[in-house]
């Protein structure tokens, strides 16, 4: 009976273990450290240590015309690269005043939220799967898929996309960019409907989220929290909605909104806003039917890369590309902060220009980087395997994470 | 847009900061102050807990170096007002050699990895600051990187040559 050990309370179990929680650990999706302290499975305290892939990308900006930027935002948040790309476009169109036609808008808004939607299913899809679920993540996957097809059609790649140029597009959409986002809207929402049905009233999905790392609006914005988190903790902030950019205002969408912030309640956010960016995205589509179909860039020549056999036939066109490529446009000495909505929050750009080729100096406010910083200090006396959940709910990307 | 002016914005701020401010401008409708590091957290407090302003939201706080001035680094704070939907921008420029501002933590706790950034990259010791450790880089780095005097590239590093690349 008695040849198993008995573990009683002055036992040296009972002493507090350390736990070094990554940096490359298989629940984390990322690399992030955590030192935390057990008492058994429950967290006493950690403490996060970040930076593993920490790539300069401020210094490189310094050094880099502004449309070799471009690439670098790509590598902020990898699991939505167009929404970085354009707002890295959109500021600097705001710094030299450009104004992008209405077609351009809604083509970006129509990749945006592409993203967004992409990015969701990645959060969404990974909660599941930490809970438990490794089927509702498997079917989302499929039609992230068939967002990065459209993105190929749009610009020839996929996860690191560099979407776009200063002023607009590099290229038209093709038709079949349009066929593959039509098909898109009709494919994806039983699926997610279907997904929904799995998760939302699934009482292991419930027992393992509600309640789980509540947040009270208080705390969200004392910790400048942004995005789906700061919405699931009650706070209506959305850039989208509060200071629109490329044409957003003509669009009707809701902004979500959760009670207590916690796991469930920002599960629910993120669901919703996919519902929303699909409406988004339908209503683009019907206000590009009014639009000019071969209008896809601002007319700024002094900005806007010609395209190559222009260069070699247009001695216009070779003179603008050689001023692009040597940098010899002035552009105004000043600041611009710009904003957009990422899809962990306020991605913004702080832009500090002297006039010269590059930025003087270029601050990415992350989203990521500052939701993450609540971490350490929410984990205390958490379970273990609730701050594993909790990580993946905060959607935290190394890449953004670490700029 | 916004519900306050940046005009009625400036005024309120006078009548509590009268001489202690200086206007910078207000580039792409974004009204930027300039302030002393003595009075910068009563500037963010009386932001922050003044019952019209209610600049609640902290965004960003970085540093722009300008190495050839005689107060080379700047501290940028960005607060965004969520109820009036109005930003603003403030600049502390610090002395050369005595880069000390007081922390912000006491005001929003999200301040905290901000500060630990830009102390990292700019050598600003936010006095006060529960945890100021290098964030990013390495912690036995001895150089603040983002200062202008830092090459992007170690000049030092004898595997690229010039020549290699046509330069």
């Amino acid at each position: 009976m008695q040849n198993h050990p008995v573990y009683t309370d002055n036992d040296p179990q009972t002493a507090p273990s350390t736990l070094n929680l990554g940096p490359t650990h298989p629940a984390t999706h990322g690399v992030f450290q955590n030192v935390l302290q057990l008492d058994g499975e429950r967290i006493i305290s950690g403490v996060s240590t970040i930076g593993y892939i920490h790539r300069a990308f401020e210094k490189i900006a310094e050094h880099r015309p502004f449309y070799q930027i471009t690439p670098l935002t790509d590598r902020l948040n990898y699991c939505s690269s167009p929404i970085n790309n354009m707002g890295w476009h959109m500021t600097v169109e705001k710094l030299l005043g450009i104004e992008t036609p209405k077609r351009v808008d809604y083509l970006r808004v129509i990749v945006m939220e592409l993203a967004r939607i992409s990015d969701h299913i990645v959060c969404n899809g990974v909660l599941g799967v930490d809970t438990g679920a490794f089927t509702g993540f498997l079917y989302m996957m499929e039609h992230r898929e068939a967002i990065y097809e459209i993105y190929e059609e749009v610009c020839g790649s996929r996860l690191t996309t560099n979407i776009g140029r200063i002023g607009g597009f590099e290229r038209n959409f093709n038709a079949i960019a349009f066929n593959k986002l039509r098909k898109f809207l009709k494919d994806f929402p039983p699926v997610l409907r279907e997904f929904e049905a799995l998760f939302n009233r699934n009482r292991i999905f419930f027992d393992r989220t509600k309640g789980v790392a509540e947040v009270t609006a208080e705390d969200a914005l004392a910790y400048s929290w942004s995005g789906p988190l700061l919405r699931a903790a009650g706070v209506d902030y959305d850039v989208r909605a509060m200071n629109p950019y490329s044409s957003y205002e003509d669009f009707d969408f809701e902004v979500p909104v959760g009670e207590n912030g916690d796991v469930y309640a920002r599960f629910l956010v993120r669901n919703e806003e996919m519902w929303q960016s699909m409406r988004i995205i339908e209503q683009a589509l019907m206000k590009l039917e009014k639009e000019p179909t071969d209008i896809f860039h601002a007319d700024v020549p002094e900005f806007y890369l010609p395209p190559k056999e222009e260069v070699y036939n247009n001695m216009e066109a070779l003179i603008y590309h050689f001023k692009i490529v040597m940098g010899e446009i002035d552009t105004p000495n000043s600041e611009v902060y710009h904003s957009v909505e990422g899809a962990n929050g306020e991605l913004g750009f702080y832009l500090v220009n002297d006039g010269g080729r590059s930025p003087y100096r270029l601050h990415f406010r992350r989203p990521s980087f500052i939701n993450y910083q609540m971490y350490a200090p929410m984990s205390r006396g958490m379970l273990l395997s609730d701050a594993i959940i909790n990580m993946s709910s905060l959607n935290v990307i190394a890449g953004e994470l670490d700029a | 847009m916004g519900k306050i002016t940046n005009e009625e914005l400036l005024k309120k701020i006078n009548e509590k900061f009268d001489q202690q401010i200086t206007v910078v401008g207000e580039p792409y409708g974004l009204l930027t102050i300039e302030t002393g590091r003595e009075q910068i957290i009563a500037l963010l407090e009386f932001l922050k807990n003044d019952t019209v302003l209610q600049f609640i939201y902290l965004t960003d706080i970085t540093a722009v170096h300008y190495p050839e001035t005689a107060n080379p680094i700047g501290v940028i704070y960005h607060v965004h007002s969520l109820v009036n939907n109005v930003r603003i921008r403030i600049k502390v420029f610090l002395p050369a050699e005595d880069y000390h501002i007081p922390t912000a933590t006491t005001v929003w706790h999200g301040a905290n990895w901000m500060e630990r950034e830009t102390y990292d990259f700019f050598g600003v010791i936010f006095d006060g600051h529960p945890d100021l450790r290098r964030i990013l880089n390495v912690d036995d780095m001895t150089v603040f990187p983002m200062r202008r005097e830092y090459p992007l590239e170690d000049p030092n590093r004898v595997d690229k040559k010039d020549y290699f690349f046509g330069r």
